[in-house]
């Protein structure tokens, strides 16, 4: 019994060491206050109406800068401070690109949205659906640090640029689904320009932020053309604008001084639909209808063939496959999530059930977004049988962004008059 | 906006307005259907709706990345020290090294690389130990020693006094052992108390 008394001890010492109990109790002492731990609270609701109320005075301005005083001047000039304030200041989160994700993890039933996310996220798509892409003009941060850089911008052949085009929706898409699974944000994860705003973060992406700012001097704005996946939203809600650009102020005289002046290749030619014989037009039609369909199975079947892949976007799936390589010894070590995870005591079957949980949601999720991609690439060749009959140059609703350069160079109205005058049209 | 300046407006102007009207309505009310279908408020507009981060301190194995993931620099990731779960050692192994030259708090005594622990001796054979915040700049040091020889009294905890609460948490995405989660904006900390140890305190 004696010689039992200090084993026991030691039993209890170390089970309170496996349990983290107390090993040394709290003094008494004869005359000491504690210091209390402070909890200082988080950012007010005031705050977030701040931001509210400053994304929508912006896109008020450049709405107005854009159709009412026709300024690159006053665009350009917003979008620094857009970008001094969204960017800089505020951190560049939360902003109306990222809330998408937001809005997609309350799909998928895994978060609230906060007001400031709902408000975030459809101030600028409701004032695409009236106004166009005034967001994009002068109030993204992202935006406008790729527009202040444009210096000399290459036009991007038409093939090029449409097939880059297609690339948003494969990044909505995806984003899409990471976030209604819960397992990443990628949009705030790979934002290029996110490390440039807070002058911090992992250096691939600083690097990645330089160098788009550096193609972007030649080739205006790659990340809002064919990254971005909100401005893929809000060029589908400028579609039903009832205001696009209005490049000549009374009539056009086809100067095409405009479509050199596009950064961004938004302006429709006339008759810019190439003019084939009408039933060799028709035929086209017919066959991209029919192929329809098949592209969205493809889709749909290629999107099923990738869900085991994409399920590796979620920590818990990367995990339960790290658990399992372990135990089947593929694994050369252990990982410090796999030994953090067997500290915790918990069983590996729950782990596997929730892991299966997500492969199912990413499998449905992966089979949706290889359709819905297939009815992109689909939509994408009906288009372009579609003829138009067109005698001015005009600035595409969808594809506009609203930067104004294309104002500064019309030469119809006050520039024109200037040059009648003999002075210099700027 | 309404029908352009300079022009009469049309039927067609009209519908294609009342087309927009209803579109944008429809889109809000999507949007806010989407947070009733998350089983949350429409919108979460109170403090007690809201959720910011935090991480937990049971979960938490002192890795070092809330020190080096955070967008911030230094961290919003301090360490935080609930007083009373403290046993007030002279030997404290959240202060000191493994095998300390002295137990005195000159620089190379100290397991914080940045001196942001004060330690001042209250009455035999009793010191406290305080986090001084601005200094600290969340790499768990202090952490992992109170939490292998200690009672686990200090701990890490997000400070959102300093946190922008991210759309991602870039440490929550780094985090090896998932101990970060959305926690209420009304009950924003994952404090230790004294409660969880005493209970199973060998005593």
């Amino acid at each position: 019994m004696k010689r039992s008394l200090p084993t026991i001890a030691l039993v209890l010492v170390l089970t309170a060491a496996a349990l983290g109990a107390e090993r040394f109790p709290p003094p008494e002492f004869t005359n000491h206050v504690l210091p209390t731990t402070t909890t200082p609270a988080p950012r007010s609701v005031v705050a977030d109406m701040v931001y509210i109320g400053a994304l929508a005075v912006a896109l008020a301005l450049a709405a107005l800068f854009v159709h009412v005083l026709r300024s690159r001047v006053a665009i350009v000039v917003l979008a620094i401070v857009s970008l001094g304030y969204f960017g800089w200041f505020y951190g560049g989160c939360l902003c109306p690109v990222g809330a998408v994700q937001n809005v997609a993890q309350a799909l998928g039933g895994g978060a609230v949205l906060p007001v400031l996310v709902v408000v975030v996220f459809l101030l600028p798509l409701i004032v695409a659906i009236f106004v166009g892409r005034a967001f994009c003009a002068g109030v993204c941060p992202l935006g406008a640090i790729q527009d202040l850089v444009v210096i000399h911008p290459l036009r991007v052949p038409s093939w090029l640029d449409g097939s880059l085009r297609l690339l948003p929706y494969a990044y909505l898409g995806l984003a899409v689904l990471a976030a209604a699974t819960g397992s990443a944000y990628l949009i705030c994860e790979y934002d290029p320009f996110l490390g440039l705003f807070r002058l911090a973060g992992p250096l691939t992406i600083v690097i990645a932020g330089l160098s788009l700012l550096a193609i972007g001097t030649i080739i205006a704005r790659p990340y809002c053309r064919w990254l971005c996946p909100y401005g893929l939203m809000l060029s589908w809600a400028s579609r039903f604008s009832q205001r696009r650009v209005k490049i000549a102020p009374t009539q056009c005289v086809n100067c095409r001084l405009c479509e050199d002046a596009c950064p961004v290749g938004a302006i429709q030619t006339p008759n810019s639909g190439r003019p084939v014989p009408r039933h060799q037009g028709r035929g086209a039609l017919a066959a991209t209808l029919v192929l329809l369909p098949v592209l969205v199975a493809a889709g749909a079947w290629g999107g099923k063939l990738l869900a085991p892949t994409l399920a590796r976007l979620d920590a818990t799936v990367r995990l339960a496959e790290q658990l399992d390589a372990e135990a089947s010894g593929a694994a050369a070590g252990t990982t410090e999530a796999s030994d953090a995870f067997r500290a915790t005591a918990r069983p590996v079957k729950d782990l596997q059930k929730d892991a299966a949980a997500l492969r199912e949601k990413f499998l449905l999720g992966s089979t949706l977004l290889g359709a819905f991609m297939g009815l992109t690439v689909g939509g994408k060749l009906v288009s372009l049988c579609r003829r138009t009959t067109r005698t001015t140059y005009e600035a595409d609703k969808a594809l506009c962004l609203a930067c104004g350069r294309c104002l500064k160079y019309c030469p119809v109205g006050r520039g024109a008059a200037e040059t009648a005058l003999g002075g210099a049209a700027t | 906006m309404s029908a352009p300046s300079g022009r009469q407006p049309t039927r067609r102007g009209a519908l294609g307005m009342i087309v927009r009207i209803a579109g944008a309505v429809g889109l809000g009310a999507a949007v806010a259907s989407i947070g009733r279908w998350a089983g949350g408020p429409a919108a979460a507009s109170t403090t007690a709706q809201r959720e910011v981060w935090q991480l937990d301190p049971h979960k938490c194995i002192q890795c070092g990345r809330c020190a080096t993931a955070c967008v911030l620099t230094p961290s919003a990731v301090k360490c935080v020290h609930a007083y009373a779960m403290c046993g007030y050692c002279e030997l404290c192994t959240g202060y000191f090294p493994p095998d300390p030259y002295d137990l005195t708090t000159a620089a190379e005594n100290q397991l914080c690389p940045t001196g942001a622990i004060q330690r001042s001796y209250i009455e035999d054979p009793y010191y406290e130990y305080i986090i001084d915040e601005k200094l600290c700049i969340g790499c768990g040091k202090c952490v992992k020693g109170c939490a292998a020889f200690g009672n686990g009294s200090l701990f890490m905890q997000v400070r959102h006094d300093l946190c922008l609460n991210c759309n991602q948490c870039a440490i929550a995405a780094a985090c090896p052992a998932g101990a970060y989660r959305r926690v209420s904006a009304a009950h924003p900390y994952l404090l230790k108390d004294r409660s969880e140890n005493a209970k199973e305190s060998p005593q």
